[in-house]
């Protein structure tokens, strides 16, 4: 059987976070739960595909899933069991909000067989806090986590952010210190990306205009965003994690295995509204038409997914997989990069250097056919 | 066809400074004649170029030939002779003016005489035209036909009172005009039988019929198979085939005779045969001596022009040379840059030309090009005696061989208001112009007389004239030789390279000041590499100005989900795609339109 995973998307959330652009908005009651049915509908009718693939893994993302009531998590996973089979050993994660679930939900979690919670946290700093548009506290996130951990909860991950508007290294340093103490599996830390269509681009976008005018906090520069992301690898470091892929760290053996899949490009299938999907070679996103892969597509995405993984690309499973040598077909742009430090050699893989991480989108535009 | 009588033909063209209505009135002319009616017209019908009418401005001349029954009875022959709206083409102009026995001046009733009206009733004068007036747009508010009559008289001097009052636009009084052609616009002179003489104004070439070249018949007779003789190219030929034009298409009669105006094709197979100004005469019985006033027309504006994509090279020069077909006076040859690879220093009458011709390889032949700074032409004199006329900077000789050095000046002549007098007079000397001198035309308006450099009004002169006397000034120029200047070449160092594509000539004094500003355009135009690049200005191995491009720091995106993958594809190849739009100098990508930098050097953000 082929290792499939299996991404569930809730486009649900309390309120709107000031960087998000995300398919998620407040609904109402009947609106999650009519999503909830056509969900397991669509989950269903992958019954025949089905037979082929092992679910190694399963993600349940938004939005603000912990939204969801008990029961109708239930369905969701009763509907996936129906149709797939899950392996025993699978990795089940749910993202949440602090402040969003209760001692009971998250029992709940544990009855359908979750066992890896995802908790958007962000910064442990409440001014940062209010200045992304999140609706909760520091203290509202320890209390989650706490009882996330009586729930006998064992692999945690918890979601941070630099770069954010009025955001110090100091006080950045302070959010990875405090977060690191309380030493959840796994930290992933991201840069703030200010998006198209999001309150902060109207405010820190292209056309945004002025400076610093009144009531608008600046965003750390280049050099301070770069700072962050080295002291993120240095103080987590610190604390026991390792850095396994540009923006994700985990103690060992807590690496988060779903989304190494996406860079491994293991095959998967997305449920809900804007989910993607790989799979025979296709991708496809729900309700859209598939995109066949040509051969130079995979390799392309191989190439450039494979490099969000510090350990790299192997040379032994492109041959593998394509049945020519990567240096036959990128052996000019690996020797460039290389030469400008900014790939390096380990063995079999080949992989990012520090250098080659800041700029690792000029890498991987290299590895384009 | 039945004999023409000299007396009933008048050849005449019309004058006019930009925007006063020189083409509408061309048009409204040729509707009322009946030669199209004005369903048939496309609005201005002589500018029949797709740039012209864009630009609302004659490139070419355009010749067309109208049937006028007039209020005495008699059916009269015109010659409209459309003439280039540019002084770029000033030589083209005083040949098509050449051709003609008159002129029709159109001043504007609202702006009044303007320094291109002078220019060319100057012109048209030099030539023995009688100059008609009229003023025209009378419909405007803000019209003053009494005010300009008298500007017209005391300004011009000459008679105006009768001018007629018209609107181009509405039609309004353009009957009088046409009568007043037959009165005041003299009927050619000229023997018949005479040795052939005619003057060649234009030519373009047709790829069925050869050279098409426009004349006018001085003396003699011309018809098909007459042997001819270009008296200054030494061509010869056999005329296949005479005719007149009507609009837009060329008909074949028997014969040309003195006064006409016409065409001849005689398989001639490169306009550079069919010089404006030329004299064509009887190969067999030719005239004595050649009409006056021919000159071999010399490029003033050179620039290279590379391919964006090195495979078009050749694709580049078989466009260059079916456009030189129409165009004698643009000229090419091959040239190697180390920055651009392969491509061609050219050479333009003026900046307007230049630019057409950018305009039409983009347009009409689809090529994407990397245009150098435009430059003019310098005379170097070497300690050897040997002298060398500059046209591309990075083949100035070492300094030590170089003697002295002699730019281009211009004759410049600038109307404007008395309150902007100190703003353009500033601007002049900004621009190294020396004072010639001042004249009052009216009370608040005065003429200026400068003599300029040329490098130093090709590039925005007529903008900055524009915006210093919120658009009151209008101004003319005419080549006045060369004179000695302490002259440099700046060169630019991008990552301590040399790029030759970027290196210009400039006045010593003003070296420091362009450098300057050089480097910090180029550093708004490169974007950041993986390491820090000096960008330099150089004189020699002198450097005077420096600007730095930081190194990137970040280029990650640090998100990344499942669903993001098809976006971060995307992503990617924007990113390799906007490579492909650089030019790689050492290891530095440089964007094409950075090579035009020099340009804007003055813009104001």
């Amino acid at each position: 059987m082929k290792p499939l995973e299996i991404y569930v998307h809730i486009p649900f959330c309390v309120k709107k976070c000031n960087y998000c652009d995300f398919l998620s908005a407040p609904a109402s009651r009947e609106a999650r739960q009519g999503y909830i049915e056509s969900l397991c509908g669509q989950i269903r009718s992958y019954a025949d595909a089905a037979k082929a693939y092992g679910v190694v893994s399963i993600f349940i993302g938004g939005g603000t899933p912990s939204l969801l009531t008990g029961s109708q998590i239930a369905a969701v996973f009763g509907a996936v069991r129906e149709t797939f089979s899950v392996e025993a050993e699978a990795e089940i994660t749910i993202e949440m909000n602090p402040g969003t679930v209760s001692r009971e939900k998250l029992k709940a979690y544990r009855d359908v067989g979750i066992n890896r919670l995802s908790i958007g946290l962000q910064s442990a700093d409440d001014e940062e806090l209010k200045t992304l548009g999140r609706i909760h506290t520091f203290a509202d996130f320890l209390e989650t986590y706490r009882m996330a951990r009586a729930e006998g909860f064992g692999n945690i991950n918890v979601d941070l952010m630099s770069a954010i508007p009025g955001q110090t290294v100091e006080s950045y340093t302070r959010t990875l210190r405090r977060t690191a103490a309380l030493s959840p599996e796994h930290i992933s830390a991201y840069s703030l990306i200010i998006e198209e269509g999001t309150p902060f681009f109207a405010l820190y976008g292209e056309g945004a205009g002025g400076h610093d005018e009144y009531g608008r906090l600046p965003l750390p520069d280049e050099d301070s965003e770069r700072q962050m992301y080295y002291d993120t690898k240095r103080i987590l470091g610190e604390y026991g994690y390792h850095r396994y892929e540009i923006s994700n760290y985990a103690k060992p053996g807590y690496a988060c295995r779903h989304n190494l899949g996406y860079w491994n490009r293991t095959e998967y299938l997305g449920f809900g509204d804007g989910a993607a999907s790989l799979m025979d070679h296709k991708r496809w996103v729900t309700g859209g038409t598939p995109e066949e892969l040509s051969r130079e597509d995979e390799m392309e995405e191989y190439m450039f997914l494979g490099l969000r993984k510090m350990e790299g690309v192997s040379k032994t499973e492109f041959k593998r997989l394509f049945d020519v040598s990567m240096d036959s077909v990128y052996g000019k742009v690996l020797a460039d990069m290389e030469d400008k430090d900014l790939l390096e050699q380990a063995g079999d893989f080949v992989r990012l250097t520090e250098k080659g991480i800041d700029v690792s989108n000029y890498v991987m535009s290299g590895f384009l056919l | 066809m039945a004999e023409i009588n000299q007396s009933k033909i008048r050849n005449f063209c019309i004058i006019a400074h930009i925007d006063h209505g020189k083409s509408t009135l061309a048009d409204r002319i040729i509707e009322m004649t009946g030669l199209l009616t004005s369903r048939e017209m496309q609005s201005q019908v002589l500018d029949n170029m797709e740039l012209e009418r864009e630009r609302g401005i004659t490139i070419k001349a355009q010749t067309v030939r109208i049937v006028y029954k007039a209020k005495d009875g008699g059916e009269y022959i015109f010659n409209l002779i459309d003439t280039p709206g540019h002084v770029d083409f000033n030589y083209e102009v005083s040949r098509s003016l050449a051709a003609c026995d008159g002129a029709i001046l159109v001043v504007d009733a609202a702006q009044g005489v303007e320094a291109q009206t002078l220019a060319n009733v100057y012109l048209a004068l030099d030539h023995d035209l009688d100059v008609m007036p009229v003023i025209n747009k009378v419909d405007l508010p803000s019209a003053e036909p009494e005010r300009v009559i008298e500007e017209i008289e005391d300004i011009i001097g000459i008679e105006a009172q009768d001018a007629p009052r018209i609107s181009a636009k509405t039609g309004q009084n353009v009957e009088e005009v046409l009568e007043q052609i037959i009165e005041k616009i003299p009927a050619p002179v000229g023997d018949a039988k005479a040795p052939l003489k005619a003057l060649i104004f234009d030519s373009v070439y047709d790829s069925y019929k050869g050279v098409i070249v426009f004349c006018r018949i001085k003396e003699g007779t011309i018809r098909k198979g007459t042997p001819i003789l270009m008296m200054a190219t030494g061509a010869k030929a056999e005329v296949v085939e005479v005719g007149y034009f009507g609009a837009g298409q060329f008909i074949p009669c028997e014969e040309l005779s003195a006064g006409m105006v016409g065409y001849i094709t005689a398989s001639i197979k490169n306009v550079r045969d069919t010089r404006v100004g030329d004299t064509i005469t009887n190969a067999q019985a030719p005239c004595s001596k050649p009409l006056p006033g021919y000159k071999k027309v010399n490029p003033m504006v050179y620039c290279g022009m590379y391919p964006a994509d090195g495979a078009k090279y050749p694709d580049l020069r078989d466009a260059l040379e079916k456009l030189q077909l129409n165009d004698a006076s643009l000229q090419f040859e091959p040239e190697t840059s180390v920055a651009l690879g392969f491509g061609y220093r050219c050479g333009f009458l003026g900046l307007l030309h230049l630019e057409i011709i950018q305009e039409r390889l983009e347009r009409e032949y689809n090529l994407d090009l990397v245009t150098t700074a435009p430059g003019v032409v310098y005379k170097v004199y070497k300690t050897n005696g040997e002298v060398i006329e500059l046209t591309n900077p990075s083949n100035l000789p070492d300094a030590s061989e170089i003697e002295y050095m002699e730019e281009p000046i211009v004759k410049a002549e600038i109307m404007v208001t008395s309150e902007f007098i100190g703003a353009i007079m500033d601007l002049c000397q900004e621009r190294r112009g020396i004072y010639e001198g001042m004249e009052y035309m009216e009370e608040t308006r005065a003429l200026l007389h400068y003599r300029l450099p040329l490098n130093e009004i090709i590039y925005d002169f007529f903008d900055a004239l524009k915006s210093r006397s919120r658009g009151y000034a209008s101004f003319d120029y005419e080549m006045d030789g060369y004179v000695q200047s302490e002259l440099v070449k700046l060169d630019i160092l991008i990552n301590k390279e040399e790029v030759d594509a970027l290196s210009f000539i400039v006045h010593a004094q003003t070296a420091y000041e362009r450098g300057r500003k050089m480097c910090e355009k180029l550093k708004e135009e490169i974007p950041r590499h993986l390491f820090e690049i000096p960008i330099q200005a150089a004189i020699g191995s002198k450097i005077i100005a420096r600007e730095t491009v930081r190194a990137m720091r970040k280029d990650v995106l640090a998100k990344c989900y499942g669903g993001d993958i098809t976006r971060k594809k995307k992503l990617l190849e924007k990113q390799k795609e906007g490579k492909k739009r650089m030019r790689q100098v050492g290891n530095v990508e440089i964007p094409q339109k950075a090579f035009m930098s020099v340009l804007k050097l003055d813009d104001k953000k």
